[in-house]
């Protein structure tokens, strides 16, 4: 039943790219040929996408690079389209969480079908360093970006970075009613007026940072000052900034992005804006998306590429104007709102340092966040 | 309710002395019909290969948790370990039995009464299952909970700001049970269908009311359904990520992906994993024992007529209310929220290209994978209905061992084994259908023994006895007679597959999407409204197998609808 709306009936009039005239008819005539129509049709418009368009480098000619991405398809899909064009290297990308996707290398061992890892965050990229999974990159691509950005035994890089803010309502606040400092949100004019995410992995990060930064005991009194102002509880950051500019909260703790794709969606006069906090701040953390080469990569050449290509000009730009996310290559610049990196100054933390998920998971559940 | 069979027993036996149900253990009047033979190597031997095949988890657990040390140990038996699993087992227990108490109403009025629109509610009232657990929460958060659709409706006119809590015990309670009830419904309306209706116009005879036949015939002889969908809805509850983390219920799977997206610690994943199996087989063995070993099929001779329906008169009223309000939570408000967002984003207008191929992805592997496990779930079912014999007994109780556990622990154990043992088949079509066959198998077992059990074993020997090869027996007379039960445990394969996402998303061939994936993929980058369009896409393709259950089946089964 199904399968007759894919299938080629015969009042289909035009013919599908890469099925030659001969095969197309011989398929049409058939009756009862339904599904092998189904299949050839698949296989011709799959062949016709990998196609780029007359002039451009035929892909799958340069080889090809298996990656495993806990990035989501909707953010990064096209530049992996673009990868492929500039290159002619043929990308095929399994898309999944980044703790599951790491699991699944660990798992995998010797005969991983994966040549490149790109994460959301540092720490499963830690997970397979520590595993000894990845391969030391050269210098040439580790020195473009900043040492506070990629592994310390140079196995991962940073490609983009993206920054802990407080959103704000623009029709309730102003810059000068908000605090310089994450930590003043404890304070009880905050009451009723915070939106915060719990469960959300970056969120968590920060309360890791937290815990660096100001000790255990201070992360917990931090944690209590803010359940003592009854904050509104959210499943995600895109939920927070939503609610945010519906005005139901007036600040929220998300990370940067979230508030262009949201404004993209709902116009320009969506009434929310990001506020930084002072220089140095813990509130202002800058966490990265990374990549790793796999030691046992077959197509370690064309993942280098990759990487290259993530770093170089083409990739950082989409970084800044596709997902919104700070480039973290010198002299690409980041969207005209966004503070630039090197005046954040988000607080002084190795990021191999934020580890430690389990302790704040724990310290959250005990002060009965989660 | 249950103390009542005695009554129904005896009531049975002298109303129609060759047609008894034997409801109870010691107090058959006839003595059970025990099957003497050895189960031929027909149904032995491909029982015993996906036993096997069901035990590739539990393995690749003992073979990560040997890993550990002695600190393991000391982990294991923290406190908080014992907290988590008791609040899972509480919420596994109260889900099954709310499921229960939902459903079997549900599976009476639209098979025996007049109800109108029976077969309307029969095709949707198992839709539910289909929608992934984590965006049935989300969207009852964004309906129920603070500041959602509800609040908002009420503050105005009544000026409510804050609902009762939904988050902890009672959210996950509500959420997992209006998506879990479904199994209880498939089972019960296949035994409903199976059912021979002379005991129940025995009772009416005798002069009993409608509910009193109910309570006393009906429903001691659909304990055997009740009983294996309850499981599969407690067994659905335990290895549940997304209800319990969306919800905030500190239940025990938060603990194991604790351990793989904090810790990537498998060690103590699989250690906590193991912990899970052993609760299933708890779950089992209480369920072996809440079921007994009574028969249930039609002792006499004569074949069972379809049965009458019930005339609600006025309670067709309160009975409309009730499958529309659990339709409503269970599906309308679901649907409501994802099509409010799919509205709300409509005018970015973004063609949504891929929504066909995943469509008809979802479709292949859907349906591979339910003719596949019903397939399986045969040979298994045969040896545990039709010859009691211990094997049969431990043959059923692994091959519900994949099903308790989380889907990434069964994604990953066939990632191990795939990548390392079966490298050319590792993230291929053939490797995926088997990981959902190992992880979705008790749904077609559960189903097709309850029908099974329905089918007099002296048919088949009759057939025997008349020159059928044993196989030829089970093709011509059983499998017709069970086909109700087996039908629905396929359409519960296809629907569970469908949305199915962790094993989908690592063990698929690379970039095979489906319409779960393309749902979690919108979902996960923050656009719920184009998250709506393969989740209502996934509900709609869901309607046709229900459909067709819920519409007659040929042949020589008892109908009840008509």
């Amino acid at each position: 039943m199904m399968a007759e709306q894919f299938s080629l009936g015969g009042s289909r009039p035009e013919r599908p790219m890469g099925v030659s005239r001969r095969q197309f008819m011989r398929l049409s005539g058939a009756a009862g040929l339904a599904l092998a129509g189904n299949v050839a049709l698949r296989r011709a418009t799959t062949a016709a996408q990998a196609t780029p368009p007359a002039g451009g480098t035929p892909v799958g000619s340069a080889g090809k690079v298996t990656i495993y991405s806990g990035r989501n398809e909707n953010l990064i899909g096209d530049l992996v389209t673009q990868f492929e064009q500039a290159t002619g290297i043929d990308a095929e990308v399994r898309y999944g969480d980044t703790a599951e996707l790491a699991a699944t290398i660990l798992e995998e061992g010797d005969n991983s079908p994966a040549d490149l890892f790109w994460a959301q965050d540092a720490g499963a990229l830690g997970a397979l360093a520590k595993e000894e999974r990845l391969v030391t990159l050269p210098d040439s691509v580790l020195d473009l970006v900043d040492t506070r950005f990629r592994s310390s035994q140079g196995v991962w890089v940073g490609t983009s970075g993206r920054a802990r803010v407080l959103v704000y309502n623009t029709e309730q606040l102003t810059e000068a009613d908000l605090p310089t400092s994450v930590l003043d949100l404890v304070d009880s004019k905050w009451k009723g007026k915070i939106g915060w995410a719990p469960t959300n992995a970056s969120f968590q990060s920060f309360v890791t940072a937290l815990r660096v930064v100001q000790g255990e005991d201070g992360a917990r009194e931090w944690l209590e000052g803010i359940l003592a102002n009854d904050p509104v509880v959210f499943e995600g950051n895109s939920a927070i900034v939503r609610a945010v500019g519906a005005g139901e909260i007036a600040v929220g703790l998300v990370n940067h992005y979230y508030l262009y794709e949201i404004r993209e969606e709902e116009g320009e006069d969506f009434p929310a804006a990001n506020h930084f906090f002072a220089a140095g701040d813990v509130g202002n953390l800058v966490n990265v998306a990374g990549v790793g080469i796999l030691r046992t990569a077959s197509n370690a050449e064309q993942a280098q590429r990759f990487v290259e290509y993530l770093l170089g000009q083409d990739g950082q730009t989409y970084f800044a104007e596709r997902t919104f996310e700070y480039p973290l290559v010198e002299g690409i610049e980041p969207g005209a709102e966004l503070v630039p990196l090197d005046e954040i100054k988000g607080p002084e933390i190795d990021l191999g340092d934020l580890a430690d998920l389990q302790g704040t998971l724990q310290l959250l559940t005990e002060v009965g966040v989660l | 309710m249950l103390t009542l069979r005695p009554r129904a027993a005896r009531i049975a036996v002298v109303a129609r002395p060759d047609s008894s149900i034997e409801a109870g253990q010691r107090r058959s009047a006839i003595p059970r019909r025990r099957s003497v033979s050895r189960p031929p190597w027909i149904v032995l031997l491909p029982a015993l290969l996906v036993a096997g095949l069901t035990l590739v988890p539990v393995a690749y657990l003992l073979i990560r948790a040997s890993e550990g040390g002695s600190d393991l140990w000391r982990l294991l038996w923290r406190e908080r370990t014992a907290q988590v699993l008791i609040n899972t087992a509480i919420l596994a227990v109260t889900v099954a039995a709310a499921s229960s108490a939902i459903a079997v109403p549900l599976a009476w009025l639209t098979l025996r009464t007049d109800l109108p629109g029976r077969r309307f509610w029969a095709t949707i009232a198992p839709l539910p299952l289909v929608i992934p657990s984590f965006v049935g929460a989300l969207t009852i958060v964004a309906a129920l909970g603070p500041r959602g659709f509800l609040q908002e409706a009420l503050e105005g006119p009544f000026g409510v700001e804050r609902l009762p809590e939904i988050y902890g015990f009672w959210g996950a309670w509500l959420t997992l049970t209006l998506f879990t009830y479904p199994y209880v419904f498939l089972s019960v309306r296949a035994a409903l269908r199976g059912l021979d209706p002379s005991l129940e116009e025995a009772a009416r005879c005798l002069g009993h009311g409608a509910w009193r036949t109910f309570f006393l015939t009906t429903l001691p002889q659909l304990r055997p359904a009740v009983i294996a969908g309850a499981l599969l809805a407690a067994l659905y509850t335990i290895s549940d990520f997304g209800v319990v983390t969306l919800l905030r219920y500190d239940a025990f799977t938060r603990e194991i992906y604790v351990q793989y997206r904090a810790s990537f610690d498998r060690t103590l994943a699989a250690a906590l994993a193991l912990l899970l199996v052993a609760f299933a087989i708890l779950l089992l063995a209480f369920e072996a024992r809440m079921r007994g070993r009574a028969a249930y099929h039609r002792l006499g001779s004569g074949a069972a007529r379809r049965a009458r329906l019930v005339p609600l008169g006025v309670w067709r009223y309160p009975a409309l209310a009730f499958c529309l309000v659990i339709v409503a939570l269970s599906l309308g408000l679901p649907l409501g929220v994802l099509g409010y967002w799919l509205i709300r984003t409509l005018r970015r207008d973004e063609a949504p290209e891929g929504l066909l191929i995943a469509a008809q992805h979802s479709i292949t592997v859907g349906a591979a994978a339910a003719a596949v496990t019903t397939l399986a779930a045969l040979p298994v079912a045969l040896l545990v209905v039709r010859y009691r014999t211990r094997i049969g007994r431990w043959v059923e109780r692994v091959s519900y061992a994949g099903y308790g556990l989380p889907g990434i622990v069964v994604a990953l154990a066939f990632v191990f084994i795939g990548a390392r043992y079966l490298t050319p088949l590792y993230q291929t079509l053939p490797l995926l259908i088997i990981a959902y066959l190992v992880r979705f198998l008790p749904q077609a077992v559960a189903a097709a023994r309850g029908s099974l059990l329905q089918v007099n074993p002296r048919l088949e020997e009759a057939a025997r006895n008349l020159g059928r090869s044993p196989f030829g027996a089970i093709r011509s007379v059983t499998l017709p007679l069970a086909w109700p039960g087996i039908g629905a445990g396929a359409a519960l394969v296809f629907l569970t597959v469908m949305k199915e996402l962790p094993i989908t998303l690592l063990l698929s061939p690379t970039g095979y999407k489906t319409l779960a994936t393309s749902v979690w993929t919108s979902a996960g980058s923050g656009s719920y409204g184009e998250a709506a369009a393969p989740a209502l896409i996934l509900v709609l393709i869901s309607a046709i197998p229900t459909l067709l259950l819920a519409g007659r089946h040929g042949g020589q089964t008892p109908r009840g609808d008509e």
